[in-house]
């Protein structure tokens, strides 16, 4: 085909779409405008390195928790809010377990302020020495409870609180999962106090400095194991989607929920293993992003929750391929905005891209392929 | 239920229906204050300590019944699903207070910032304004959107807006020579008090003092007595503003504009074959709506002395929407009931509780859940039950969370019951009853389908 038959295409997709174009073509801008920046060096090309290795790792998280969310949201038909809290919940689990080990059972401090997490500055992670090298049991351990316990608690919300209420409007569903919300994160605060706990030893964090052009981009240890664990969980499910009888039951029920009844599908089998995978993997994501933060605190998923939204929006909602994506788009948007405007309104950035991606292309960037 | 054979027969007996509806309203706030009085008595609250709770009472609830009615125009009549509230409440009060701030027309020291020093009601008619029209700016583009979708856009919204006051190149800036801006992360100081600003419009400041002073020493609630005064009248003045707000709500919900807001709400592609154009009733209501929210957020803020971006987040939203949900959305007289409830009963009544509790014993609470919950192995529960009293502020949120699963559960209609007000202007319940021009119903209809199944 010819220049002029693009030109001509791409006359037409500006009258037919002129907000898709206008997104486009401010789009295009910035990335050319990005190549000046870091031509002209006014952007180090070692900062821009840092900046896209943030946007990676929570990319990754947020893609590996809208998972969790995108698959209820198509299967169960509700927006669930309150699944920012369900990962808090299996986070302090989870470290509540590596700070148990860590401590040696009680050995190194009260096992209530290790079972706590520190509640009350009574014990830190840095004096327990955690770290994925310097604790990997701990660790370890801290993971697979992480994933235990989120998939436990969303199995009691469940049975429950939405069991009962499933065949209602999915708007009955979200003013309920609003309240689970308000519930759980309270409780947690209720639990194990409003402090923000620094829960790893930064000195025992092992890190290479890889040179880039003008300068070094740090990478440690705890960024590589949340690139590794994601990268595997990923791959896992999409074995498990495409490859095993539940998969396809669930893509099934994804795409047509009566469809796949008269099919003989077990429905809520379809949905119990829903909450189980979506669950264990945000409570992974959430246990990895404690430990790459460094921090912990009690509404620290809440306030990440508009993003994962933002990120299962944008691949559209059902698609767990999309979801990845997604994620990594707005990890990506959330750190690199800083380079074009101030740093405390990237996630407004972020949320601006989700209100467009609703506005203009409410099926999400990957439109038609839901894929489970 | 019963009101839908009731309201069918004539005028008389809707009046009746409708002095039930103000009598439980008044029984209501009259009990909850009651209760409060009761729970001070417990406490051997002097009368200083009383007047206060109770001015404090009123307010809260006079803000939450006016925010759940204006959030009833939104999704009880249009079924708007909004769940971005605070945020027009932020940008309201923001508004008025870089307008009516004094005026600083030199560099002001760090964390000072003016305003264009206005008068206050002008500040305020700016603040309703200004979320108005930023409820214009969100309609225009999101209302074709799904509910769900709608709700997702709303709460972003009102995140963009806590992190535009947030940011720090906003927090001061020349505008026109003078020194304004959103403060940044230390907020705005508000320098106005709005019961002076009243009065003294009247030019009543002078005798209100001298009347508060000598009132004050007659019934002895010691020295100072002129906030404990302005505590009183801020309240009354919401009240009156809450009654402002019922009345036009009501007004709006049974003129031929709010019937087709509750068609809109019942089925919107009907409403449209009946020749409406549904985007310009949904754009005014939210807009309305909106204003409304902005007024409710200037009235609850502006007597605070300050505010900071953080006091805005989305929780307040829930809390609006927790009092509607109590109320039963659809109905006025159901927001300001569940108005009433939510700030007496969930909002302030665990605190109230848990300081009488503290007044009547003495109760050393440990620091942690550990100490708390440890002793229970000795089967002793009196630290746990300590460590509830003592951190009751999280565990009121707790509740209020399982308070709105349970009313979804058993009663998604309400307290009240059925009392969403029906679009049609003829009540829908037996046909033989006479239907000339009788007002809707205001607790006769069914739930939207139900109506077929007559």
């Amino acid at each position: 085909m010819g220049v002029s038959d693009s030109y001509e295409r791409g006359r037409e997709f500006l009258i037919e779409d002129p907000i898709r174009a206008a997104l486009v073509i401010v789009f295009v801008v910035l990335a050319l405008d990005l190549v000046r920046q870091l031509a002209v060096g006014q952007t180090q090309f070692s900062e821009f390195g840092v900046l896209l290795k943030d946007g990676l790792m929570r990319g990754l998280f947020f893609g590996l928790a809208g998972i969790g969310l995108s698959m209820t949201y198509s299967i169960l038909n509700f927006a669930n809010f309150a699944h920012g809290d369900l990962i808090t919940g299996g986070a302090f689990g989870g470290v509540a377990a590596t700070y148990v080990i860590a401590g040696g059972f009680g050995t190194e401090a009260a096992l209530g302020s290790l079972l706590l997490v520190g509640a009350g500055g009574s014990v830190f992670g840095a004096a327990l020495g955690i770290g994925v090298a310097t604790s990997p049991l701990a660790v370890l351990a801290g993971v697979v409870v992480a994933a235990v316990a989120s998939i436990a608690l969303a199995l009691i919300i469940d049975r429950f609180v939405y069991k009962p209420i499933r065949d209602r409007s999915g708007i009955t569903l979200l003013i309920t999962s609003i309240g689970v919300a308000f519930a759980l994160r309270y409780l947690i605060v209720f639990v194990f106090g409003p402090g923000r706990r620094g829960v790893t030893d930064p000195s025992g964090i092992p890190s290479v400095a890889v040179p880039v052009i003008d300068g070094t981009v740090n990478v440690d240890l705890h960024e590589v194991s949340l690139l590794v664990v994601a990268v595997v969980l990923m791959l896992g499910l999409h074995f498990l989607l495409q490859r095993t009888r539940l998969g396809k039951a669930m893509r099934a029920m994804a795409d047509n929920e009566d469809l796949a009844r008269i099919t003989g599908i077990p429905t809520e089998r379809v949905v119990r293993f829903t909450w189980i995978i979506g669950a264990g993997l945000a409570g992974v994501a959430g246990y990895m992003f404690v430990l790459w933060n460094e921090t912990l605190h009690w509404f620290q998923f809440w306030s990440l929750l508009l993003p994962v939204f933002a990120a299962v929006i944008l691949g559209g909602i059902g698609s767990v391929y999309g979801a990845i994506a997604g994620g990594l788009v707005i990890g990506f948007v959330m750190s690199l905005s800083v380079v074009w405007i101030p740093g405390g309104l990237s996630r407004a950035a972020a949320f601006l891209i989700m209100i467009a991606v609703l506005l203009v292309r409410p099926e999400g960037i990957f439109a038609g392929r839901s894929t489970a | 239920m019963s009101g839908a054979e009731q309201s069918a027969d004539d005028r008389g007996t809707l009046a009746a229906v409708w002095e039930q509806d103000a009598v439980k309203l008044t029984a209501l706030v009259s009990g909850l204050f009651a209760a409060y009085v009761v729970g001070g008595l417990l406490l051997s609250y002097g009368l200083r300590q009383q007047l206060n709770e109770l001015a404090q009472l009123s307010f809260f609830i006079a803000v939450f019944a006016m925010l759940a009615l204006a959030l009833n125009l939104h999704w009880g009549y249009t079924g708007l699903f909004n769940i971005g509230v605070i945020g027009f409440m932020g940008i309201g009060i923001y508004t008025t207070a870089i307008l009516s701030k004094g005026a600083t027309l030199t560099e002001p020291a760090a964390g000072t910032t003016g305003g264009f020093g206005l008068p206050l009601w002008i500040g305020i008619i700016g603040g309703v304004v200004a979320a108005g029209l930023f409820g214009g700016l969100v309609a225009l583009p999101a209302l074709r959107l799904r509910a769900d979708y709608f709700a997702i856009v709303t709460v972003g919204l009102s995140e963009v807006v806590r992190f535009t006051l947030l940011e720090q190149s906003l927090q001061q800036g020349q505008v026109l020579g003078y020194w304004v801006g959103l403060g940044g992360g230390s907020g705005l100081l508000l320098d106005f008090d709005p019961v002076d600003r009243l009065l003294g419009a009247f030019g009543l400041l002078e005798s209100y003092t001298r009347f508060s002073e000598r009132t004050g020493e007659a019934i002895g609630i010691g020295s100072n007595p002129k906030p404990v005064f302005d505590g009183i009248l801020y309240g009354l003045v919401l009240l009156v503003f809450l009654v402002g707000f019922y009345v036009l709500l009501t007004r709006v919900g049974s003129s031929p504009y709010g019937r087709v807001l509750k068609a809109i709400r019942e089925d919107e592609d009907a409403t449209k074959a009946l020749g409406k154009d549904t985007d310009r009733f949904k754009i005014k209501a939210f807009v309305i709506g909106c204003a409304l929210m902005g007024l409710g957020g200037i009235l609850l803020y502006a007597s605070q002395g300050a505010i900071t971006p953080n006091a805005f987040r989305p929780r307040i939203t829930f809390f609006v929407w927790i009092a509607l949900i109590i109320g039963g959305a659809g109905s006025n007289t159901g927001s300001v009931m569940g108005g009433a409830i939510f700030a007496a009963v969930l909002y302030q009544g665990p605190i109230f509780f848990s300081n009488v509790i503290e007044g009547s014993f003495e109760i050393d609470a440990v620091n942690t859940f550990a100490q708390a919950v440890g002793p229970l192995a000795a089967a002793d529960p009196v630290p746990l039950l300590a460590y509830t009293v003592d951190n009751i502020g999280q565990l009121r949120f707790v509740i209020m969370g399982l308070v709105l699963i349970y009313l979804m559960h058993n009663r998604p209609e309400g307290i009240l019951g059925h009392r969403k007000e029906t679009a049609s202007t003829i009540p829908l319940g037996r046909r033989r009853a006479k239907t000339g021009g009788s007002p809707p119903a205001t607790d006769g209809g069914e739930e939207n389908r139900g109506v077929d199944g007559e």
